[in-house]
């Protein structure tokens, strides 16, 4: 398997194995990300960050990889400091970046800027999200959090709860979790539904697909991945309160659930999760949010050719 | 005698069954106004035939190749093209939607990268020909209405 010079676009430019190859390098990456070792892996590597919008977690998780590798970073977090200021095209800033680093990390506003990107790269791209469009580091995360609190991925069930239908990255995740035979059920607002193409997706690569729209008998599902009911969707905000209310993990959603299930939210979070959840055991949300340095770090060794 | 609305050429291209109204979307998407500044073009619009009406295009001295043509799929996908050779019709073919369209279709999608100046061209992966599906190379995204979206 040859990761050198790949770019990482859409989490469908790649196979199950590569998948699966990407998180057994990132569970070798665990002592590092979390400081216990030390490594000098992509010592004289430079990973440019070019994030056109903001970021909390993708960014800083990105950044401390490269540094816990000891590599070095470049970049910016507001395109307001650049010549994107004066009207440059994102190709031309993609061209100038690329001559100063080995790979370069974006986040951009647009869909597709990422594939775009790429095109005019020599140099890995890594996507880091495009508008509604893909995240797929944000997948290999939670793909790798799943198979490491669980053991395996395959034969789990999965509840993807909250708005299914807006943003790709819940879309990208049923695919990848359908790639390896997970069971899911889709819970929302019927006007939040998944896009029914991703449903018949899912069902032609041979997994059960449930549609729901209540947060009720989820006592046999080992996976719950909660996401933010976005109030912007709802030209009512007295509609916004009584949607998102029902939706809300608390103490009581959690009476009849399995002993390990556990819950994942790519956060930010506002109200889907009560903050008293979060001393359960069920909480898996910020280890997810941990996990993000390991798999990153995994991707640039990979892409870089520092690892095979 | 009958009447004919639009000359027979001599050498050349026909493109027949034109769905009506189509005729300058067609000679866009083929470019060859711009190619062709000397060539005698003729067009037909709302000429009534066996199945209806239809358009009809006329390009004289200039035989169009299958590649060329088969971006009118798009807009024409019944469309025929008859390449004319002293008058005689020597060849008679139907046009093939490509599996990638480049440069010809806008994408639909405003938050697409392509609707940003940036020095691309447009391109949409086939994903089926009948009925035409295609997506959007770069946002992924399926327009709905493909002919309101030529270039």
């Amino acid at each position: 398997m040859n990761f050198k010079g790949r770019d990482v676009i859409s989490i469908k430019d790649f196979s199950k194995d590569e998948i699966l190859h990407i998180l057994k390098v990132a569970e070798k990456m665990v002592p590092i990300a979390r400081s216990d070792e030390k490594s000098k892996m992509l010592d004289g590597y430079i990973m440019a960050s070019l994030f056109f919008e903001p970021s909390t977690r993708t960014r800083l998780s990105f950044e401390a990889a490269m540094k816990r590798l000891g590599g070095n970073v470049i970049g910016f977090a507001q395109p307001g400091t650049t010549s994107i200021q004066k009207g440059e095209t994102l190709a031309d800033t993609i061209r100038t970046a690329e001559s100063y680093c080995d790979v370069i990390v974006m986040r951009h506003p647009k869909e597709g800027s990422a594939r775009m990107a790429a095109e005019f790269a020599e140099v890995p791209i890594i996507n880091g999200g495009d508008g509604a469009g893909h995240h797929p580091t944000q997948c290999l995360l939670d793909l790798f959090t799943i198979w490491k609190e669980k053991g395996k991925i395959e034969g789990k069930k999965v509840a993807l709860l909250g708005d299914l239908k807006y943003g790709r990255t819940v879309h990208s995740l049923a695919y990848a979790l359908a790639l390896f035979g997970v069971d899911m059920v889709f819970i929302s607002p019927p006007e939040l539904q998944m896009p029914k193409e991703v449903v018949e997706e899912c069902k032609e690569m041979g997994v059960n697909i449930e549609v729901k729209s209540t947060l009720e008998d989820i006592g046999d599902i080992d996976v719950l991945y909660v996401t933010r009911i976005q109030k912007e969707r709802f030209p009512d905000p007295e509609e916004y309160k009584k949607v998102a209310g029902s939706y809300r993990i608390d103490l009581h959603t959690l009476k009849n659930v399995k002993e390990d299930m556990i819950i994942m939210h790519p956060l930010p979070r506002v109200d889907e999760i009560s903050p008293d959840v979060d001393a359960t055991k069920h909480a898996a949300y910020f280890r997810q949010t941990f996990n993000g340095v390991p798999v990153r770090m995994a991707l640039l060794a990979l892409v870089l050719g520092v690892v095979k | 005698m009958k009447e004919l609305k639009v000359q027979p050429i001599k050498d050349g291209t026909v493109i027949d069954h034109i769905p009506p109204g189509n005729a300058l979307k067609v000679l866009k998407i083929l470019g060859l106004i711009d190619e062709l500044p000397e060539s005698v073009i003729s067009i037909a619009i709302n000429v009534v035939g066996k199945r209806g009406k239809k358009d009809i295009v006329k390009i004289e001295n200039r035989e169009l190749k299958a590649e060329e043509v088969d971006k009118i799929a798009l807009i024409a996908p019944n469309a025929t093209i008859n390449i004319i050779r002293n008058y005689e019709v020597v060849e008679k073919r139907r046009v093939e939607v490509p599996d990638e369209v480049i440069g010809i279709v806008k994408c639909a999608n405003p938050n697409c990268i392509t609707n940003l100046k940036e020095p691309i061209k447009t391109r949409f992966i086939v994903k089926k020909k009948q009925p035409l599906k295609m997506v959007c190379y770069y946002c992924e995204r399926e327009p709905e209405d493909i002919s309101s979206h030529i270039i």
